[in-house]
C-alpha cells in the first residue's frame, strides 16, 4: 500500500530550493565588495534560516507518512544532460536520513555563522568568509539530498573545494597554505577510489541515481543483477565497488591511515574547524557509508550472513577510534585534541555501521555534530579571550572570568565523554557499544570502543584541568575576558541541544532509531535493564578516565607552563610516541613523498637524456638544413635583389608616411572598409 | 517574431563587434587578443546556428568546423600570448603603441 | 526564440563587453570566462553537446587560465610609464565598430532565410566516426598544426641563453 500524500510529493520535488538558497547567497557574496560586512553576515545567516525553515518542513513532510505506510523514502529525477544514447539522470530525494542531516547541517550552520561574526569581526575578508561559508552550506546541502551518485560527488569535491578554501583562509601563513594543500591532497586520494568505484558501479548497473522507482542503483533489482554473477562464481564486484566507494569515505572522514589531514586542518579559522572538519563535512563520509549501506552490505548473502565490506568498515572505524584517542592524550594545542577526538568519534560512526548498528551511527552523528560543534565553538571563544592563544599549556584557572564559556564547555566535554544519563553522548555512544557487543564476527571493536571511551573521558578531562582550572599561566599583562554575546548564544543554544538531544534516542525510548529505519517508536524498560551490565562497564570506564584525569590534572594544578606533563615524567617514551602522533607523518615522508621524489628524478633524467637527445638529434638535423638554405639566399637570391631594392627603397619612403606602424589604425581603416564594403552590398541587394 | 537563425546571427554579429571593438579601442595586447577569441568564437556560434537551423542533408559539417576552429583557436591564442610575453620582455609594456616596429 | 536563449545571449553579450572593457586586466579575464561558459551554455541549448562541452574545456579550462597567466607575468614594471590612450582612439574604434554592427545586423535582418526548427541530433559515437573517416586528414593536421604552435610559443617564450631571469 503506497500512499503518497501531496504535500511530500510537492516538498520532495521542490528539495533543490534548500541547497540553492545557500549557493545563490555564495554567488552574490562572491561580487559583494570587501566593505558590506554587515550585509553579507545578514545575507549568510539569512539565507541559512531559510534553509533551516525549508528543512523543518522537509522534516515534517518525512513525519507524515511515518510510519504508517511505505511511501516514507520519496525521490525525485529529472534528465540533465544525454550522452550518446544514454541520458544521466539526477534527482533527489527526501527519506528520514536527508531530513536529519538537512535539519541539523542547517541548525548548527546557523550557530556557527552567528558566531563566526563575532570571532571574525576583525578579519578584513570578512565577506570572502561568509562567501565560502555559505558554498560550502549549499554543496554539504546538494550533497545531503542528492539522490545520484555523480550529483553526491560533485557535491563531495565542492565541499572538499570550500574547506581547502577555509583551511587555507589565512593563506599569508604558510602553515595554513600547506595544510590546505595537505588536506586537498590527502582527500584527493580517498576520491580517487570513489571516482573508480562509481564508474565501476555505472559499468555494472547502467545507473547511479540511488532509488529509480525499483530500477536504482541502491534497490534490490541492481543489487540482485550485482550479486549474482558472484554467485555463479564470477567477479566479485560488488566488494570491490563497495570498498572502493568505503576508500572516498576514509579520505573524507578522516580514517586510518588517511586521518592525517585532519589535525593540521585545524589551521583555519576556529568556526571553520567547527562547522566543517567537527559538524558536517567529515561525516559526509559516514554519511556516504549509510546512504551506501544497502550496496555495502550486498555482499552478506554470498558469504552467509558476514559481509567482508561491513568488517573492513568496522575494523577501520573500531582501530581509528582507539588510535586517534590515543594520539590525543598527548597533544597540547587546543584544537588539535579536538581534532583527533573528531577521528576518533568518527571511527566510532564508521565502528557502529561496520557492526550493523546504522541508527546508532546515524544518532550519534547527529549528537557527535552538536557536541563538538559546541566544544569547538568553546575553544574558539577560549582563544579569542586569550588573545589568539591555542597552546593549553599557557592557559589556565579561566573558569573564573568566561563562566558561560566554562559552563557550555563543561556541558560539552560531558556529552562528548558519555557522562551518563543527562549528556547526549551517553546515549548514542551506550547503543553503538551494544551494536558491537551484540556483534558476532570478533570482539575487537567492543573491546576497541570501551578503551576509546576511556581515553576520551581522560583526555577530555586533562583538557578541562589545563584550560579552566589552576593559575593563567599565559602573558600576565593581558587578562582573559569573555567574549561577546553573538559568541556566548550560540554556545548555549548549542549546548542545550548537546543535552536534551540525547533523550530522542534513549535505550527506553529509541525514538530517532526507529524514525531512521521507518518503524513504530516503542517506549519499554526492557531494552535499557537487558543492558544494564554493559551500561554499567561504560559508565565505569568514563568514570575512571574523569577519575584518573581528576587526579592527574585538577586535583593538583599544573605547575608552570613550560613544566613537563604529568605523563611525560611517568612514561617518557611513550608519552613521545603519542605526542608524535605515531610518528605516522614521518613515516609517510619517509616513503609516499620520497618515492614520489625519486619517481619525478627519473622523469627528470629521461627527460633531460632520453628525450632531450632524440631532440637535440632533429634540432642538429633542422640546423644543417638552414645553413644550406642560408647560402643559398645569402649568394643566389641577394644579389639580384639588392639592386632592385635600391630602387624600391626610395620610392617606398615616401608612400611610407601612410603607414604609421601603429596596428590598430590599419584595423580600423580595414573596419571602416569592411562596413563600406556592407553597405555598398546592400544598396545593391536593395537596388 | 524573429526567427532562431536570425537570432543567433544577430547574436554573433554583435559577439564579433564588440570583440572588434576591443581590438580597436583597447591598446594592451593582451586584451586585444581577447577580443579576437570572442570574433573567433562569434565564427563558431555562426557555424553551429547553420547546423542547427539550415537545411538539413544528414550533415555534421557545422558541427566539425566549430570543433576544427576551436582547436586552431587555442593554438592561435597559445601563439599570441608566447609573442605578447616576448614583445614585454623587450619593452617591458604590454601596450600596443610601444610596439610599432612596422613603422617605415 | 525563447526565454533561455534571450538569457544566454545576454551572458555572452555582457561578459563579452565585460572581457574588453574592464580596466583590470584580471576581471577582463574572467569576464571572458563568463562570456565562454555563456556560449557552452548557448552550444548546449542548440543541441551541439560536443561542442558545448569541448568549449568549457578549451576556452574555460584552458585559454581563460592561460590568459590569466600571460596576465601575471607581464605586470608592468612599477616604475615603466603609464599607457595614456587618446580618447579619439577610443572612440574611433567603437565608432568603427559599432558601424560594422549596424551594417552586419542590417545585412542578416535583410536576408531572407528559413529556419528549420526540426529536431538535430548528433551523437558522440557519431562525431568520432566522422574524425576518424571524413575528416581524418583535417584532424592530423590540426593535430600537427596544435603541436608545431605550442613548440612554437615555448621557443618564443623561454627565456634566451644568458638572459637573467625577472
Amino acid at each position: 500500500m503506497i500512499s503518497k500524500t501531496w504535500e511530500t510529493l510537492l516538498v520532495v520535488k521542490l528539495l533543490w530550493i534548500i541547497p540553492a538558497i545557500p549557493m545563490l547567497a555564495a554567488g552574490v557574496l562572491a561580487l559583494t565588495p570587501r566593505g558590506y560586512r554587515r550585509m553579507a553576515a545578514s545575507l549568510a545567516i539569512g539565507s541559512m534560516v531559510l534553509a533551516f525553515l525549508f528543512s523543518c518542513l522537509a522534516f515534517y513532510a518525512t513525519m507524515i507518512p511515518l510510519p504508517y505506510s511505505e511511501a516514507w523514502r520519496q525521490s525525485y529525477n529529472v534528465p540533465w544532460f544525454d550522452i550518446g544514447h544514454e541520458t544521466v539522470r539526477v534527482g533527489w530525494v527526501l527519506d528520514p536520513l536527508s531530513a536529519l542531516m538537512l535539519a541539523m547541517v542547517t541548525f548548527v550552520g546557523t550557530c556557527i555563522f552567528v558566531f563566526s561574526t563575532g570571532y571574525m569581526a576583525e578579519d578584513e575578508n570578512f565577506t570572502r568568509f561568509f562567501g565560502f561559508l555559505t558554498l560550502f552550506a549549499g554543496a554539504m546541502l546538494g550533497l545531503i539530498i542528492s539522490n545520484s551518485l555523480l550529483l553526491l560527488f560533485i557535491c563531495w569535491e565542492l565541499v572538499g573545494l570550500a574547506s581547502y578554501l577555509l583551511i587555507g583562509f589565512w593563506f599569508h601563513k604558510p602553515s595554513a597554505a600547506a595544510a590546505a594543500k595537505k588536506a586537498f591532497m590527502t582527500t584527493r586520494i580517498g576520491d580517487l577510489g570513489l571516482l573508480i568505484g562509481m564508474v565501476w558501479l555505472y559499468s555494472e548497473t547502467g545507473t547511479l541515481l540511488f532509488y529509480d522507482g525499483g530500477f536504482g542503483c541502491l534497490e534490490t533489482k541492481a543489487l540482485i543483477g550485482l550479486v549474482t554473477p558472484a554467485i555463479s562464481g564470477g567477479t566479485l564486484a560488488v566488494t570491490g565497488i563497495a570498498l572502493l566507494i568505503f576508500c572516498g569515505a576514509i579520505g573524507k572522514s578522516g580514517q586510518f591511515p588517511l586521518h592525517v589531514w585532519l589535525p593540521d586542518a585545524m589551521e583555519g579559522p576556529t568556526p571553520v574547524s567547527a562547522l566543517i572538519h567537527a559538524a558536517t563535512m567529515v561525516a559526509a563520509g559516514v554519511f556516504l557509508v549509510g546512504r551506501m549501506l544497502p550496496l555495502m552490505g550486498a555482499d552478506m548473502i554470498l558469504f552467509s550472513g558476514s559481509s567482508p565490506t561491513l568488517y573492513i568498515v568496522a575494523m577501520v572505524g573500531s582501530f581509528t577510534a582507539l588510535f586517534a584517542a590515543l594520539i590525543a592524550v598527548a597533544q597540547t594545542d587546543i584544537k588539535r585534541i579536538l581534532a583527533y577526538s573528531t577521528v576518533s568519534q568518527l571511527g566510532y560512526m564508521m565502528m557502529a555501521i561496520g557492526v550493523g548498528g546504522y541508527p546508532a551511527a546515524i544518532f550519534h552523528l547527529l549528537t557527535h555534530a552538536f557536541f563538538k560543534a559546541l566544544l569547538f565553538l568553546g575553544s574558539g571563544s577560549v582563544i579569542h579571550g586569550c588573545h589568539h592563544e591555542q597552546d593549553i599549556r599557557r592557559m589556565g584557572g579561566i573558569a573564573g572570568s568566561m563562566k558561560i564559556t566554562f559552563a557550555t564547555y563543561a556541558v560539552g566535554m560531558m556529552a562528548l565523554s558519555g557522562v551518563p544519563f543527562f549528556f547526549s553522548g551517553f546515549w548514542s555512544k551506550e547503543a553503538i557499544l551494544h551494536a558491537a557487543l551484540t556483534w558476532t564476527p570478533s570482539m575487537l571493536p567492543f573491546i576497541f570502543g570501551l578503551c576509546g571511551a576511556f581515553l576520551t573521558a581522560f583526555y577530555m578531562t586533562r583538557m578541562m584541568g589545563y584550560v579552566f582550572f589552576g593559575n593563567y599561566r599565559g602573558d600576565s599583562c593581558h587578562a582573559p575576558h569573555e567574549s561577546p554575546a553573538t559568541m556566548t548564544v550560540p554556545l548555549v543554544i548549542l549546548a542545550v541541544f548537546a543535552v536534551l538531544l540525547g533523550f530522542a534516542g534513549t535505550s527506553f525510548w529509541p525514538w530517532c532509531q526507529s524514525y531512521l529505519t521507518a518503524q513504530r517508536v516503542r517506549f519499554g524498560w526492557e531494552e535499557f535493564l537487558h543492558a544494564w551490565p554493559l551500561t554499567g562497564g561504560s559508565i565505569a570506564m568514563v568514570a575512571a578516565g574523569i577519575g584518573l584525569g581528576w587526579k592527574l590534572y585538577i586535583s593538583r594544578p599544573v605547575g608552570g607552563a613550560d613544566a613537563p606533563d604529568i605523563l611525560e615524567t611517568m612514561h617518557p617514551k611513550i608519552y613521545n610516541c603519542l605526542k608524535n602522533k605515531f610518528f605516522v607523518d614521518e613515516f609517510y615522508a619517509a616513503t609516499w613523498v620520497r618515492w614520489c621524489g625519486a619517481f619525478a628524478s627519473v622523469s627528470d633524467w629521461m627527460e633531460r637524456f632520453v628525450w632531450g637527445g632524440m631532440m637535440r638529434g632533429a634540432a642538429f638535423f633542422t640546423a644543417c638544413l638552414a645553413l644550406l638554405n642560408s647560402e643559398t639566399d645569402e649568394r643566389v637570391v641577394n644579389g639580384s635583389f639588392d639592386g632592385g631594392c635600391k630602387v624600391l627603397k626610395a620610392s617606398s619612403g615616401k608612400l611610407s608616411l601612410f603607414q604609421n606602424g601603429k596596428a590598430q589604425r590599419y584595423l580600423c581603416v580595414i573596419g571602416a572598409a569592411f562596413a563600406l564594403l556592407l553597405l555598398a552590398l546592400e544598396m545593391g541587394v536593395k537596388l | 517574431m524573429i526567427q532562431p537563425l536570425h537570432a543567433c546571427l544577430i547574436l554573433s554579429s554583435l559577439l564579433f563587434c564588440i570583440g572588434l571593438a576591443g581590438v580597436l579601442a583597447r591598446h594592451n595586447t593582451i586584451l586585444m587578443l581577447i577580443g579576437v577569441e570572442l570574433m573567433l568564437n562569434a565564427a563558431n556560434v555562426n557555424f553551429i546556428a547553420f547546423w542547427r537551423y539550415g537545411a538539413w542533408a544528414g550533415q555534421s559539417a557545422g558541427v566539425m568546423f566549430a570543433i576544427f576552429s576551436i582547436a586552431v583557436a587555442a593554438a592561435e591564442i597559445a601563439v599570441g600570448l608566447a609573442l605578447v610575453i616576448l614583445i614585454f620582455r623587450h619593452v617591458r609594456t604590454t601596450s600596443i603603441d610601444r610596439v610599432d616596429g612596422m613603422k617605415g | 526564440m525563447s526565454i533561455s536563449f534571450i538569457i544566454i545571449s545576454m551572458i555572452i553579450l555582457l561578459g563579452a563587453a565585460a572581457a574588453v572593457s574592464f580596466s583590470n586586466l584580471i576581471h577582463c579575464a574572467l569576464s571572458l570566462a563568463v562570456a565562454m561558459v555563456g556560449l557552452a551554455m548557448l552550444y548546449l541549448h542548440l543541441g551541439a553537446e560536443f561542442v558545448g562541452f569541448t568549449q568549457v574545456l578549451v576556452y574555460v579550462g584552458a585559454v581563460s587560465i592561460v590568459v590569466l597567466f600571460a596576465i601575471l607575468l607581464t605586470r608592468p614594471a612599477p616604475f615603466s610609464p603609464g599607457v595614456h590612450v587618446p580618447w579619439h582612439g577610443r572612440v574611433t574604434g567603437i565608432l568603427v565598430a559599432g558601424l560594422v554592427a549596424g551594417m552586419l545586423v542590417g545585412a542578416v535582418l535583410g536576408t531572407p532565410l528559413t529556419s528549420h526548427v526540426g529536431q538535430r541530433v548528433i551523437t558522440v559515437k557519431q562525431i568520432g566516426m566522422e574524425l576518424m573517416t571524413t575528416y581524418a586528414a583535417p584532424l592530423e593536421i590540426v593535430g600537427l598544426l596544435l603541436t608545431a604552435a605550442l613548440m612554437g610559443a615555448v621557443i618564443l617564450a623561454a627565456p634566451e641563453n644568458g638572459e637573467k631571469k625577472p
